[in-house]
């Protein structure tokens, strides 16, 4: 059984989605949970159509069915889990019927999905931004994290988590210590001990304190107390929700840095633009996917005069700076990671070469690497510490939906474009079309639109202009648009910057909106159009 | 994506006689795959490992003593104690003949050597069944109304280059209805099903629905059709152009396995690139995330790194 839970991976993981379809050619059951009924939905056995923001409802209604009905793995509870009893308790209100009334999830669905996830034989459960791009992004992973151990569906093979990575290096990013409070390897950086061997090895000092994460520099812009920034191969001038507070916040930095293969909208405002190589294939290092795979990039192009490696910008910047870090390549860089971070140290490029990657924790040269990482709860005993039950509380989306702002606007990708198009703009797809707001037709008849009409969008942050599309398979009250064409429809203009206090995600989920009709030629004509 | 095994299975293995060789092959093996594995070649265009034999060339066919026709080695499976010939000259003959109709009727110039070697080794001369033919519009040929040629001249598959969009073009004269690239789009992969058989017989054809052009149709220019294409029939709208100007030449060309740039499967892409230019991407059939196969942006959405003399490879694409 596998469940999409805020994934179109059909669209958004296409290679992965194939690997799905091969389940179900073989027998699997496949479940989709989103809001929209998209193209991955179509493949599903029973597609649950929830309200945006509405996750945690679900999740913990489907927890409490699967322990009234009895199918909780009690065994695997009691031996590999703690904090049950707050999470029973927790999750005790929320029966089907309540649930059915927060997610517009009925609740006879809501039942069988809860039965056929605790009855499977093996279950995956996979989910993307459609549970990460909310206020409340953490919790709403927990909630799912709850679902996997309450039934066991966790670190046995064919049975698991999986949340599928967005960027072919999202994961190998957090994983070399460039988030806020990690060191390479998962090491914490307020942890002394483990900070201690990565000193020595550096001969600094580390700060013991975890750094800002993006959402919290907007806001230290925001007070003044962040002046100067260094943004390596990333568009936020494009990317932030809210984004004219996000352009203000950057204009106003005393210093914008910007290393990258392009000259973004965001390398367009710096005081300096280092332009970098494109990382994937004009010059040498590793990524890791979704699986924890690393996996070699390989320069197979000259990069453009002018352009230079990252490595070298920064061993270069280190040297004026006054430090020498001399002339490393690719290889040597890895393998000082591997000398200091124990899930790396046993991939060495050779090895990385012949066995077309290693998945991480691969402590040493004759380690084959953990496709499995959990397995440790089916240890007997248990190995290390048992995994904690969360609990926690349906909390609806920030952007409140009112008489003024009655619309719910989502956003997500296409299959053909990525992000904010920087990249995807620059081939002929036959399937690029330009931005649109799609909504259901029967809303277009409601509110008077018609399809391909150019309507006025407004949120709480601000306003803007898109043709409207009518697509069927969104619900009635929902509307969906991307934000792969900033440049000429800046979707995220629309949306909040209300981010989770852990993750630092923005709600691009979950945006209120209203759609006005613009003035009519006869309007223009006799002097309707206003300011 | 995992590659460890849900359990050892113990396989029961068959014993069997290949060109007077005793050959141990595992139970459900196709005689291609034991064949192959005491080193015995069998020439194959239809069959790749990823998809579903479809048994539609022919070109493996092998003779099994006891049975009354000639067997596609790439979809029979082994038997206890079948006797197998896979060099006897009713094999022969009968790839040899195979091999003529499909050269006398498709153009072959841009298949492997591996297929103008296998014209050589069974003495295939298409040359005599005449001149090829200029074939009629073969897109509203019926089922049932084939038209003769000329005598002296050999039917043929002939007609124009399909160039319908930017990213591949459909050349079919060129295609042998091997079938592959139907397998790719439909149930073996992409499950997309924007093209499947039309006509039957001679007038049998590779089609989308309603021979619609391909931007009308239900293509995702996932390109997986292309990856598994033995003739060049199917081909990157880049390739097409430079062979067109006479600029292809695969000798200059390197091929460098990197990862994909776009979202965290982590897909291999093999980059094909000539002058410091990438001219088509490929992925490696046996890799264990692809098998070979990519989405629109893998395998075509690699142009931005070639388009930073304007500063900028954002905005949006002309159409």
């Amino acid at each position: 059984m596998v469940i999409l839970w805020g994934s179109n991976a059909r669209e958004t993981h296409p290679i992965f989605f194939l690997h799905v379809l091969k389940a179900l050619r073989n027998g699997a059951r496949l479940y989709v949970i989103d809001p929209r009924r998209t193209s991955s939905a179509q493949w599903a056995d029973r597609w649950l159509g929830l309200d945006v923001g509405s996750d945690i409802a679900l999740a913990n209604a489907i927890g409490r069915e699967i322990i009234a009905a009895g199918l909780a793995n009690e065994e695997f509870i009691s031996r590999a889990t703690t904090d049950f009893e707050a999470y029973k308790a927790c999750v005790e209100p929320y029966t089907l019927e309540y649930a059915e009334r927060e997610t517009g999830v009925p609740a006879e669905a809501i039942r069988e999905l809860a039965h056929a996830y605790a009855r499977a034989d093996r279950a995956q459960l996979c989910w993307t931004l459609g549970i990460t791009e909310h206020h409340n992004a953490v919790d709403n992973v927990l909630a799912l994290i709850n679902l996997s151990l309450l039934t066991g569906h966790v670190g046995r093979y064919g049975s698991g988590l999986n949340p599928l990575r967005g960027q072919n290096n999202v994961q190998g990013g957090g994983d070399m210590g460039a988030i806020p409070n990690k060191l390479p390897g998962g090491n914490d950086v307020e942890d002394d001990a483990a900070r201690r061997p990565f000193e020595e090895a550096w001969g600094v000092k580390i700060p013991p304190k975890r750094g800002m994460h993006l959402s919290q520099m907007f806001h230290a812009m925001e007070t003044g107390d962040l002046n100067a920034l260094y943004v390596i191969g990333e568009n936020p001038a494009q990317s932030e929700a809210d984004m004219e507070k996000a352009l203000r916040l950057l204009s106003g930095l005393e210093c914008l840095v910007v290393q990258d293969m392009f000259l973004t909208k965001t390398a367009e405002l710096a005081t300096v633009v280092l332009p970098a190589t494109a990382a994937w294939c004009e010059s040498e290092g590793t990524v890791t996917s979704s699986e924890r795979r690393v996996q070699r990039c390989r320069k197979a192009l000259d990069p453009p005069e002018g352009a230079r490696d990252d490595i070298e910008i920064l061993c270069e910047l280190a040297r004026l700076l006054g430090r020498n870090w001399g002339e490393p390549t690719a290889e040597q860089v890895w393998d000082e990671l591997r000398s200091l971070s124990d899930w790396h140290r046993g991939m060495s490029y050779p090895r990385l070469e012949a066995l077309h990657g290693l998945h991480w924790p691969c402590p040493s040269e004759d380690h084959p690497g953990s496709p499995l990482l959990h397995d440790r709860l089916w240890q007997d005993p248990v190995g290390g510490r048992p995994a904690p039950f969360s609990v926690v509380e349906h909390d609806p989306p920030v952007d409140k939906l009112t008489d003024e702002f009655p619309i719910r606007l989502t956003t997500g990708r296409r299959l053909e474009s990525f992000n904010t198009g920087v990249q995807t703009g620059g081939f002929r797809s036959p399937l690029h079309r330009s931005e649109s707001l799609d909504i259901h037709p029967s809303d277009g008849a409601r509110w008077n639109v018609a399809d391909g009409e150019v309507v006025r969008i407004v949120s709480r942050r601000g306003a803007i202009e898109a043709p409207v599309r009518y697509d069927p398979t969104l619900r009635p009250g929902l509307t969906f648009m991307t934000f792969h064409f900033q440049d000429e429809i800046a979707t995220n203009i629309l949306t909040i910057d209300a981010t989770d206090p852990k993750s630092g995600t923005a709600e691009f989920k979950a945006a209120a909106i209203r759609v006005e009709k613009l003035p009519g030629p006869a309007d223009i004509a006799a002097g309707g159009l206003g300011d | 994506m995992s590659v460890a095994p849900l359990r050892l299975v113990s396989r029961r293995t068959v014993e069997l006689t290949i060109d007077g060789q005793s050959v141990r092959a595992p139970e459900g093996a196709t005689i291609l795959q034991a064949a192959q594995s005491v080193g015995i070649a069998t020439p194959t265009l239809c069959y790749l490992e990823t998809l579903t034999p479809v048994n539609a060339c022919r070109v493996c066919v092998v003779e099994v003593e006891g049975s009354r026709v000639l067997v596609p080695a790439c979809a029979r499976k082994v038997e206890p104690n079948m006797v197998v010939h896979t060099n006897s000259a009713r094999v022969r003959h009968s790839r040899r003949m195979v091999l003529e109709l499909l050269a006398s009727s498709v153009d072959l110039s841009y298949a492997p050597a591996e297929v103008q070697g296998y014209l050589a080794e069974y003495g295939a001369q298409p040359e005599r069944y005449g001149q090829p033919a200029a074939a009629p519009d073969r897109d509203h040929a019926h089922a049932g109304h084939h038209t003769p040629v000329a005598d002296g001249y050999a039917a043929t598959v002939a007609q124009p280059v399909k160039v319908d969009n930017d990213l591949y073009v459909r050349d079919y004269a060129r295609c042998i209805l091997c079938y592959k690239c139907v397998e790719a789009c439909g149930v073996d992969a992409q499950n997309t099903f924007a093209i499947a058989v039309a006509g039957r017989g001679f007038e049998a054809r590779i089609s989308t629905e309603f021979n619609h052009i391909l931007p009308d149709s239900a293509c995702v220019y996932c390109g997986n059709c292309i990856g598994v294409c033995p003739t060049g029939a199917l081909m990157f709208k880049s390739e097409h152009d430079m062979r067109a100007a006479g600029a292809w030449d695969e000798s200059r060309q390197t091929r460098t396995d990197t990862i994909c740039p776009y979202c965290g499967v982590g897909c291999t892409l093999q980059l094909h690139v000539q002058d410091n230019r990438i001219v088509k991407v490929t992925s490696p059939q046996d890799n264990d995330v692809t098998s070979g196969h990519l989405c629109v942006k893998g395998r075509f959405g690699w142009q931005f790194v070639q388009n930073r003399g304007d500063g900028r490879g954002g905005g949006v694409a002309a159409p």
